[in-house]
């Protein structure tokens, strides 16, 4: 057992550390967020050149061979300037899903785009009716001579509005909630018949809502198995929904410290509020929160890079019901212990509450993953 | 970063567990699992089997005795401990006094008492509050005065846990009445059989009698037996406590709670079913599982930095609060497991007195006098808010 960084990991997180400190300033992150694509072309760049969109993929794609312990450096330190670039959208899912199930052809025209920056990607899997639950699918691929034709709605698809190609799960036979049944599919969003609908979502970032309609792709499309793709959706929504409660850590530890500042330089009654013991305490518990956060981030990343079982699934989820409820409880008390401050778009406090209570909610909230680790406990 | 053990690692976990499988007493893992007070007998008896092994103290440095075992050893071993429903040691002689006196002691100090813990020849009880100082615990009045090679010492502690057995005490004395509070405090080792000290039981509320007052009439202490200088104690007395918030957190004896809160949620019946079916039940066991398993990585986390050489500072004090919250959490859940039944409650004496028992579940003895006992846990080694104000200025800085 190791819980401390290897001397690469460190170079690792320093890079990313810097990288947040050079670009992503409070201000410069709410002009960006507010520019129309919502993030930063250039920054995609250099994040190419920094061989990090390549990172968590394995070698024999051309990828740097990174484990989940890699990609939870890189997130932590990304949610301490909450970045918006669409690293998730792009590399922890959509290219995942294509590296863990694609073929060699589908891998090789697609993968080193995406390590070079070239190529963008998003998932789309949730549905008006769904949820949280993967495997609630009612979007349809139906077999039409060599390809298939697929109709359905997907919602808040984040950056399906700047993603080239989507990574889209559909259902190509059994009931609607049935694990078995489920494809994937790779669709270029220009292609006739898709209809994207982009819109901003509350932490500053964006989404889109795609209507598939009627909308034929070749066999070439079908990414793995048809009718087998629930079990890769799930460890692919897994080793991302780690990757978030990492970057909800860095964010908690930057709205924590945020915080903290501002109860030494803030007075009221003649002294700082912080020398005030109920506020104290409230510091501390949300300190204490943000600390059980990282050992859980921490350990789901690493029990991810022993092997992926149910025992994993437990730990994630795990990992994701503690963290859910410690950004809840950071972000919501981190806008209460800056009073009037903390209710201004101007300040930066405001945006980790609304990332740290997005990142709640993404892939499972706290109910569904305490839920979820009751059914293999 | 990485979880998992190495060859050497897992067959020092198979020693571990076949030594408790084959060695660990039946009648002290039995009381252990319930949730019961050891008795002293069989609880000193188990010390002494684990120290026969050399595992009484894998905390102390090898020279004096300890195990020289690797961080993630000593995890395993503390596992397994949970995992077997063995006790661990009281923690007065080898986790609290046992480090102060190799670290501050004299030589003779250290010759004569460490073995004695190890083997467990002297049980000893803590001397630290008084009527008028719990949480503002450098304002105690107990005083010694120099007279020769002795001091003479007067005065009164509270809340003394199993002084009752105990052969010998570790006391913070005033030495300086004029100094600052903190600087005129002395520690010494007191034998509990020095003439002018007497003993009074408190009932607790579990019925159960594990606390006591003790009471110093004129009692003559050797100058030998003060650790370190005069008037540094407060050093070696917050020393102590930064070590008991370590170890404060009792991890895997809650694991072994979580599991047998689980196999009796598998038998009580409840709507026709069982309580394991009951969601809200099950609900409040996972969530205190989920937090459990929070803690329990985040004192990895604390013991791989010390392991590292970092000097931590006020960190451990979130293993106590969090420590005890889940403990509280996991005994009143245990109760509650038991329905109707978690009010027919007795003290152990009274009970085992009687021809007739009650139709109860086996199960059911146990869990109340652990609630009731543990409901200390968020007072004592500093009480939960006492520790969020050690972390406000320590970590925070506020």
């Amino acid at each position: 057992m190791d819980f401390e960084l290897s001397e690469e990991q460190v170079l690792l997180k320093d890079s990313v550390d810097r990288f947040v400190l050079d670009n992503y300033g409070a201000d410069d992150r709410l002009k960006l967020s507010q520019t129309e694509l919502g993030f930063s072309r250039d920054h995609w760049k250099q994040m190419a050149e920094l061989g990090w969109l390549g990172m968590a993929f394995p070698e024999e794609v051309g990828g740097f061979g990174g484990g989940a312990v890699e990609t939870m450096i890189m997130m932590e330190s990304m949610g301490r300037g909450l970045v918006l670039e669409p690293f998730v959208s792009t590399v922890l899912l959509g290219g995942a899903l294509i590296a863990e199930a694609g073929s060699a052809e589908q891998i090789e025209s697609i993968i080193p785009s995406v390590i070079e920056g070239n190529l963008m990607l998003a998932f789309a899997y949730a549905e008006p009716q769904s949820r949280f639950n993967l495997n609630d699918v009612e979007t349809t691929a139906t077999k039409s001579g060599d390809g298939y034709v697929l109709s359905g709605t997907k919602s808040v698809v984040y950056h399906g509005g700047t993603a080239d190609k989507v990574v889209v799960s559909a259902r190509t036979s059994g009931g609607s909630r049935d694990a078995e049944g489920i494809s994937l599919f790779v669709v270029d969003t220009n292609a006739s018949g898709v209809d994207v609908r982009s819109y901003q979502t509350v932490d500053g970032q964006r989404a889109a809502d795609i209507r598939f309609d009627n909308v034929s792709v070749g066999a070439d499309a079908l990414l793995g198995e048809e009718g087998k793709a629930a079990p890769v959706i799930e460890k692919i929504a897994d080793r991302a929904t780690a990757a978030l409660c990492a970057e909800a850590v860095g964010a908690m530890a930057a709205a924590n410290e945020i915080t903290n500042e501002y109860l030494k330089t803030r007075k009221q009654f003649g002294i700082p509020i912080g020398k005030f013991q109920v506020l104290q305490h409230r510091m501390v518990d949300m300190y204490m929160e943000a600390e059980q956060s990282k050992s859980m981030a921490d350990m789901a990343a690493m029990k991810l890079d022993i092997g992926y079982s149910d025992e994993t699934k437990r730990a994630v989820s795990a990992a994701k019901s503690q963290i859910g409820k410690a950004c809840k409880f950071v972000g919501q008390q981190s806008v209460q212990l800056h009073g009037g401050m903390g209710m201004t778009d101007e300040y930066s406090i405001g945006h980790y509450f609304k990332r740290l209570s997005t990142i709640e909610l993404l892939f499972g909230n706290t109910d569904y993953h305490l839920n979820r680790f009751s059914a293999l406990s | 970063m990485d979880l998992s053990f190495t060859d050497e690692e897992l067959a020092f976990q198979a020693e571990v567990r076949e030594f408790l499988e084959t060695k660990l007493p039946a009648d002290v893992k039995d009381r252990y699992e319930r949730g019961l007070h050891f008795t002293k007998e069989g609880q000193v008896r188990w010390q002494k089997i684990l120290n026969e092994k050399g595992w009484m103290a894998p905390n102390w440095p090898a020279e004096y005795g300890g195990t020289g075992w690797t961080a993630t050893q000593k995890y395993i071993f503390a596992q397994e401990l949970g995992r077997a429903s063995a006790p661990p040691p009281i923690p007065f002689g080898v986790s609290m006094v046992g480090p102060v006196i190799y670290t501050f002691g004299s030589q003779e100090q250290k010759d004569y008492y460490l073995p004695r813990i190890l083997n467990s020849d002297d049980w000893w009880c803590q001397g630290y509050s008084e009527p008028g100082s719990g949480s503002d615990l450098a304002s105690l009045q107990t005083k010694a005065v120099r007279d020769g090679d002795e001091y003479v010492v007067n005065g009164q502690k509270i809340w003394t846990s199993h002084a009752q057995h105990a052969d010998m005490i570790f006391c913070l004395v005033r030495t300086d009445s004029n100094a600052k509070a903190q600087e005129g405090i002395s520690f010494l080792l007191i034998d509990m059989n020095t003439p002018g000290i007497t003993l009074k039981p408190i009932i607790g509320l579990d019925k159960e009698h594990t606390l006591n007052e003790v009471f110093f009439d004129d009692v003559r202490v050797p100058v030998k037996n003060r650790v370190g200088e005069e008037n540094k104690g407060w050093t070696y007395a917050k020393f102590l406590l930064g070590n008991e918030r370590t170890s404060i957190a009792r991890i895997s004896q809650s694991k072994l709670k979580v599991k047998k809160l689980r196999a009796i949620a598998a038998e009580q019946r409840t709507n026709g079913g069982l309580l394991q079916d009951d969601t809200d039940f099950m609900r409040k066991l996972n969530q205190i599982d989920v937090d459990l398993m929070a803690l329990e990585y985040t004192e990895l986390r604390m013991l791989s930095r010390i392991q590292k050489g970092e000097k931590l500072t006020a960190e451990p004090s979130l293993l106590k609060i969090k420590g005890s919250d889940i403990q509280q959490a996991l005994t009143e859940l245990s109760v509650e497991a038991l329905g109707m039944y978690g009010v027919a409650y007795e003290a152990e004496e009274i009970r085992e007195g009687r021809n007739d028992q009650n139709f109860a579940p086996d199960y059911a003895n146990g869990p109340m006098a652990e609630h009731l006992y543990l409901r200390a846990a968020s007072i004592y080694g500093g009480s939960n808010e006492i520790q969020r104000n050690i972390i406000s200025k320590m970590v925070l800085g506020l």
